[in-house]
């Protein structure tokens, strides 16, 4: 199992030099050096400021050295400043996360536990007038864009009802919680459909199998037969999709933060697409795909943890 | 004449409703079994018979399986019509199972220990240590070294080691009949002969009735005491084993008889059964 | 006439439309010869549900063509043939409320022109009409992000799967690499490249959304190519090109042609979601997505305004609803066991 993972881990380094490549080569197209420097400097600045700007910066080297630099950068983490605030990437990812971590994991959570008894429910009354009727409820769910969640409950929830802020965001304590209440709510509800189904899926496989005709003939109880044989059958492969869900509950989601004002990562990097903050957006490409290809190690790590077949090899 | 009262079944018949309609799996069979006996039900895929097994406690999903009539007697006791908490009583406690693949009818995520375990608490729940109830049990299947094998998991075991399993989990609690259909169709020939010698043991020390539902004539001949042969949902042949073995009257048992090859005969063709000509006859 | 004014001819637009309506449908009717859709046609015919969704994105379709096909006017210009059989409709001023005699803003004086089943956009447009029309870029995007990643998934996938070895590495190596990337990110930075448009949006989205299809086709693939008839076509000696396309690619069709409906939901979703973060369709066709962009802001407004993006969320809600339960239904058709 050890090697497993080594191997895993190795074939991951070539992956990331990839986004890399194409991350460095995405930075190079948007841009030529020079409106780079036009964008930092301002339009009133000289061709003389803008040259040595650019010289400064090694913006004048041949692209291969370039590339040698900007993968020495990424690996001491100099992901330099936003062309907007002038501040420090580092921080304002390391500050960007909280937020979005507020929001998320509790959305995440309470829609695991929906989705899951959600699917439990419909194996155990499956095929049944009322299994149809909650498959196409689950696809309604999936069938609405996020910005009209969003609308539609700041309009009537938030501004004309007052129930909730519209807008903002504050750690701690219960005002917190007034803050966090409704885009938790969404992002829950966005995911829900779509995860209902798919693991409705698995535990209706996994009810089709063997051992559960075995169950049956020893006389276990029809509830205990989903909660407890399928259940934890059907979990391995419900933990590596939740492992794999990981990085985007980092990043945020970008529309619920945006209209709502939460300032996580998803927010800095819709304020940075729509200000052409170009640092941020190559930063957030390659923050994302690290986090990316980590999930990909965690889930087959914790794939082999789970299942005793391969644990146990 | 020995009581044949423990199970009887009478003109049972079960349909399944498939895409292309209703078949008929089962059309209309009776037979009765006395304790501690050894009934074979011996026919090909598609004849009815681990329908029928599966019937005993209502093991059939249904939807698409339809219990059409007829009744099955558990002593006097129609279990097609009993309350779903009672069928979960019998289940495991009075008719236990083994199937045909050992590998998938157990739980891969759990330990052998836990599965016989859950079925001890389940109808013994006066058992207090449950380990070594389930070494006892372990041993009585014939694996070397039970106390190791508590913590393992199925996909740990061989195939052999993992039937003995399944039998063990059956025998756990007790039951009156086991029911094994094909229990080592999916395993090797020596394999094969040690389970039936293993179940034939067994048949003896705890007085318990077995049904066993094979294809193969070969394997019932030590262990069966009657034999009911089934074709196309119907049981065409029943008998004492000897007598059936020795002097097959119906057709088909013939030619599934003929089909068994025997060591040392001469090179010739296999036998092979037509199967429509026979449906005319039965 | 010079390449780009053919291009744009409006002749030459509609027999492009034409066309491609043509070449699914003679692709479907390919797919009908093969035993297992057929069998699985028999299933559909008794999927109720199934079978409504199908109309439902059958009347979608009918509309975008619609506004898709056009035929000159009488001032040398074009309109589309939705912009004729709605001529009757009249633009007028401003914002007016659904069925309003009178514009809502009270400042403006005067009767209506008309009556407006959904009231009127900033524009005075008829925002029932301007509903209709986003069905066009609906099915432009769909369409051609199809038409880009569908053949690359495919063919990229049972390649994969057939060849294993060096290309299965090759292969895999660039989907998982595409796939690290958070797939926003990715779509935003080709888009600033490439500008704005609904032509470089599909390019951006076909690009990017090959992956899962290919992962599919790669698994199906390598699954069928154990089967023993493919390893007895081997041993008849035929070439790895016929192997491939008379034996694999008509066994991996159908969850071609399920991907491929469920992919379109998921892009006609991704282009409301670009057009509010200001990537998507430029400023001008009429698009669900900028009209519910625009109802960001007219829900703040007083009187408020809600017409414009319920109708938007409306049409967009129920093509991505049909198009994800008629999705569902192939799947049931094809594969009974999974239900």
């Amino acid at each position: 199992m050890f090697n497993y993972l080594v191997r895993r881990i190795l074939y991951a380094v070539p992956i990331l030099l990839g986004v890399i490549v194409i991350t460095f080569l995405l930075d190079n197209v948007m841009m030529s050096p020079n409106a780079k420097a036009a964008r930092v400097l301002g339009p009133k600045a000289t061709g003389a400021a803008r040259t040595e700007w650019i010289h400064n910066r090694g913006l004048d080297r041949p692209l291969p050295s370039q590339f040698i630099h900007y993968v020495g950068h990424l690996a001491t983490a100099q992901f330099g400043t936003s062309w907007v605030t002038g501040r420090d990437l580092r921080e304002v990812f390391f500050r960007g996360a909280g937020p979005s971590l507020c929001i998320t994991l509790p959305g995440f959570i309470a829609g695991f536990l929906a989705s899951v008894g959600l699917a439990l429910f419909q194996v155990f009354v499956r095929h049944s007038p009322l299994d149809r009727a909650l498959t196409i409820a689950s696809v309604a769910l999936m069938s609405v864009p996020t910005m009209v969640y969003v609308i539609f409950t700041q309009a009537f929830l938030a501004l004309a009802l007052n129930y909730f802020p519209a807008y903002g965001f504050s750690y701690g304590g219960l005002g917190m919680v007034r803050f966090i209440m409704l885009p938790a709510v969404i992002f829950m509800l966005i995911n829900l459909g779509y995860d209902a189904r798919l693991y409705r899926a698995i535990f209706l496989e996994e009810i089709g199998q063997d051992y559960v005709r075995t169950a049956y003939a020893k006389g276990v109880t029809n509830s205990r037969v989903l909660a407890i044989h399928v259940f934890k059958n059907g979990l391995i492969a419900i933990i590596t999709l939740v492992v794999a869900e990981l990085p985007r509950l980092i990043l945020g989601s970008l529309l619920i933060e945006s209209l709502f004002g939460i300032p996580g990562l998803g927010n800095v990097l819709v304020q940075a697409i729509q200000t052409g903050d170009q640092p941020v957006v190559m930063t957030s490409v390659f923050i994302g795909s690290l986090l990316y290809l980590l999930s990909f190690i965690l889930t087959d790590i914790f794939y082999a943890l789970a299942d005793p077949r391969i644990r146990l090899s | 004449m020995p009581d044949q009262s423990f199970l009887e079944i009478k003109n049972l018949a079960i349909d399944f409703a498939t895409e292309g309609g209703v078949v008929e799996a089962v059309k209309g069979i009776s037979f009765s079994m006395a304790r501690g006996e050894t009934l074979a039900i011996v026919g090909e895929s598609g004849s009815g018979k681990s329908v029928t097994g599966l019937a005993l406690t209502r093991l059939l999903p249904e939807p698409p399986a339809i219990y059409k009539s007829g009744e099955i007697l558990l002593d006097g006791q129609d279990v097609l019509k009993m309350p779903a908490n009672d069928l979960r009583k019998i289940r495991g406690a009075r008719i236990a199972y083994i199937f045909q693949e050992p590998s998938t009818s157990l739980n891969p995520v759990f330990t052998i220990r836990n599965q016989i375990a859950e079925a001890i608490k389940l109808h013994r729940p006066e058992v207090r240590d449950l380990d070594a109830e389930v070494i006892q049990y372990l041993d009585l299947v014939g694996i070397v070294d039970p106390a190791k094998r508590l913590h393992d998991y199925p996909h740990q075991l061989s195939g052999g080691m993992q039937q003995r399993v399944m039998i063990a989990m059956a025998l756990s609690c007790q039951p009156e009949l086991l029911v094994a259909d094909e229990p080592t169709t999916a395993l090797d020939v020596t394999i094969q002969k040690q389970i039936i010698d293993q179940l034939r043991e067994l048949k003896e020390r705890v007085q318990m009735a077995i049904i066993l539902i094979t294809h193969n004539f070969g394997i019932i001949g030590g262990i069966a005491d009657r034999v009911a042969v089934m074709f196309r949902g119907k049981i065409v042949e029943y008998g004492e084993t000897h007598t059936v073995l020795s002097n097959p009257q119906h057709p088909y048992t013939k030619a599934l008889i003929e089909c068994i090859p025997q060591p040392g005969q001469k090179r010739r063709r296999l036998a092979t059964i037509d199967h429509e000509a026979l449906e005319a006859a039965v | 006439m010079s390449f780009s004014e053919f291009f744009n001819h409006w002749i030459t637009q509609d027999l492009l439309v034409i066309g491609s309506f043509a070449l699914v449908f003679w692709l479907l009717r390919a797919g009908a010869r093969n035993e297992r859709w057929q069998r699985a046609f028999v299933r559909i015919k008794r999927d109720r549900t199934g079978l409504l969704a199908l109309v439902v994105v059958l009347l979608y379709l009918t509309v975008g063509a619609l506004e898709c096909l056009q035929i000159p006017d009488e001032g040398g210009g074009t309109r589309s043939i939705l912009d004729v059989l709605t001529s009757s409709v009249k633009q007028e001023r401003s914002y007016s409320a659904p069925f309003a005699d009178a514009p809502l803003d009270a400042a403006q004086h005067g009767k209506l022109l008309g009556k407006h089943l959904l009231g009127t956009d900033v524009l005075g447009k008829d925002v029932f009409v301007q509903m209709l029309k986003a069905c066009r870029t609906a099915l432009i995007i769909g369409g051609l992000t199809s038409a880009i990643y569908v053949p690359l998934g495919a063919l990229l996938g049972v390649l994969a799967g057939y060849f294993r070895r060096w290309v299965d590495d090759a292969i895999q190596y660039v989907y998982t690499t595409l796939a690290s990337i958070p797939e926003i990110l990715l779509l935003v930075a080709i888009l600033m490249v490439l500008g704005k448009g609904l032509g470089t949006m599909s390019i951006a989205l076909g690009v990017t959304g090959w992956v899962g299809l290919c992962r599919l086709i790669r698994g199906e693939t390598m699954r069928q190519a154990e089967r023993p008839y493919v390893a007895a076509a081997r041993a008849l000696g035929q070439s790895h090109r016929n192997i491939v396309l008379r034996h694999l690619m008509p066994n991996v069709m159908h969850l071609v042609l399920i991907s491929a409906i469920l992919g379109f939901s998921n892009i006609v979703l991704a282009e409301a979601i670009l057009s509010y973060l200001g990537v998507g369709a430029p400023v001008g066709t009429a698009s669900w997505g900028v009209m519910i962009d625009a109802g960001r802001t007219e829900l703040g407004r007083d009187p408020l305004v809600w017409w414009n993006i319920s109708a938007a969320t409306g049409a967009l809600f129920g093509l991505v609803l049909a198009l994800n339960i008629l999705g569902d239904s192939l799947r049931n058709a094809f594969d009974p066991k999974r239900t």
